[in-house]
């Protein structure tokens, strides 16, 4: 990796873009979620399951990333938040204007429940050497997205592997 | 156990699961987009879809595809299955009008050094004879009738599988 720049270097292992949800998690979009694949899981309607099963309401799971996706509009913002941040960076960065995301891994620590304000970092693991794919020319990089509840404890992690690339002539 | 549920004692691995269809409208993807607040426009304008992004339709948004799985698996497990890890690649994009289809086996059945029993699926979405997205998944099940994954905490969760 001697010639990556040695900004990007630097980001490898680093904890970037702490920020914290702009609101509580929720039942109501629990529910909307829920509604959206019918998933009918006892864990997230009854509350006498709840508390038998998982000490009382969590969200699904696969939520994660949801408590942190801007809202559409908001007062006094002027830009789009970006909610992968590094993976923007190693594009300007690198000179490379196209990018996919490969594969996702999302694993899941404590339960989130309604009520919890999460928090949330990205960290950059890795970008491979230059390599060359039938969608052009570019490197593989993989980003941690880590989240923690308010007390700290550990919720999740999602693992994005993206390729970011030019375009061949 | 008052809600069934599948305990690990009664799978194996090469187990099917049920298989799971879905008929997919528009008001599935901008259902799905708005439950996980994605408000880009290819999952909800079909003339930016059609005209900007050049596919035939609006389509199913990832965090959404993520939920369905997470629905399939735990329609097979009950309420006492509990989600460790999940890793899907999309290869193509499911959209109104399609059929998705949900396939899964059982790939292993171990238990971790916390005594925590785990199920490894292997898992697809296809749209007639193309797999549109593949997916595995870590899944811990009660070991036997009593047991709870979601009692687990600290040094008793290890979603991560364990170094080969």
């Amino acid at each position: 990796m001697s010639d990556l720049p040695d900004e990007v270097k630097e980001w490898i292992g680093q904890e970037r873009y702490e920020t914290e949800g702009e609101f509580d998690v929720e039942r109501g979009y629990v529910f909307t979620t829920c509604a959206s694949v019918e998933n009918g899981n006892p864990i997230f309607w009854d509350e006498k399951a709840a508390n038998e099963i998982t000490d009382g309401f969590i969200a699904p799971p696969s939520m994660i990333s949801v408590w942190f996706r801007p809202h559409h509009w908001a007062p006094n913002r002027s830009e789009q938040a970006l909610p992968l941040q590094v993976h923007f960076d190693l594009k300007q960065k690198l000179g490379l204007p196209e990018a996919v995301m490969t594969d996702n891994t999302i694993t899941f620590g404590d339960p989130v429940r309604p009520g919890d304000r999460l928090r949330t970092w990205q960290v950059l693991r890795s970008v491979s050497e230059p390599k060359t794919t039938k969608l052009g020319a570019g490197r593989f990089w993989v980003i941690d997205v880590v989240y923690v509840n308010q007390r700290g404890d550990w919720v999740g992690t999602e693992t994005y592997t993206g390729f970011g690339y030019r375009k061949e002539n | 156990m008052a809600h069934e549920s599948l305990t690990a004692d009664r799978v194996k691995p090469g187990d099917p699961l049920p298989e799971l269809s879905v008929e997919v409208s528009a008001s599935t993807v901008v259902l799905g987009a708005v439950a996980s607040r994605d408000w880009r426009p290819m999952h909800h304008d079909y003339k930016f879809a059609t005209e900007r992004n050049g596919v035939q339709d609006i389509f199913l948004n990832t965090p959404n595809q993520a939920a369905w799985f997470e629905r399939y698996i735990s329609d097979w497990t009950g309420p006492y299955g509990r989600l460790g890890r999940i890793q899907f690649r999309m290869r193509d994009s499911v959209f109104p009008e399609d059929t998705m289809v949900f396939r899964g086996k059982v790939k292993d059945v171990s238990t971790d050094k916390a005594g925590c029993t785990w199920v490894e699926l292997d898992l697809t979405l296809s749209v007639g004879e193309k797999i549109t997205t593949s997916c595995s998944a870590r899944v811990a099940l009660p070991a036997s009738e009593g047991d709870n994954p979601w009692q687990r905490k600290g040094d008793q969760w290890r979603p991560e599988p364990a170094a080969a």
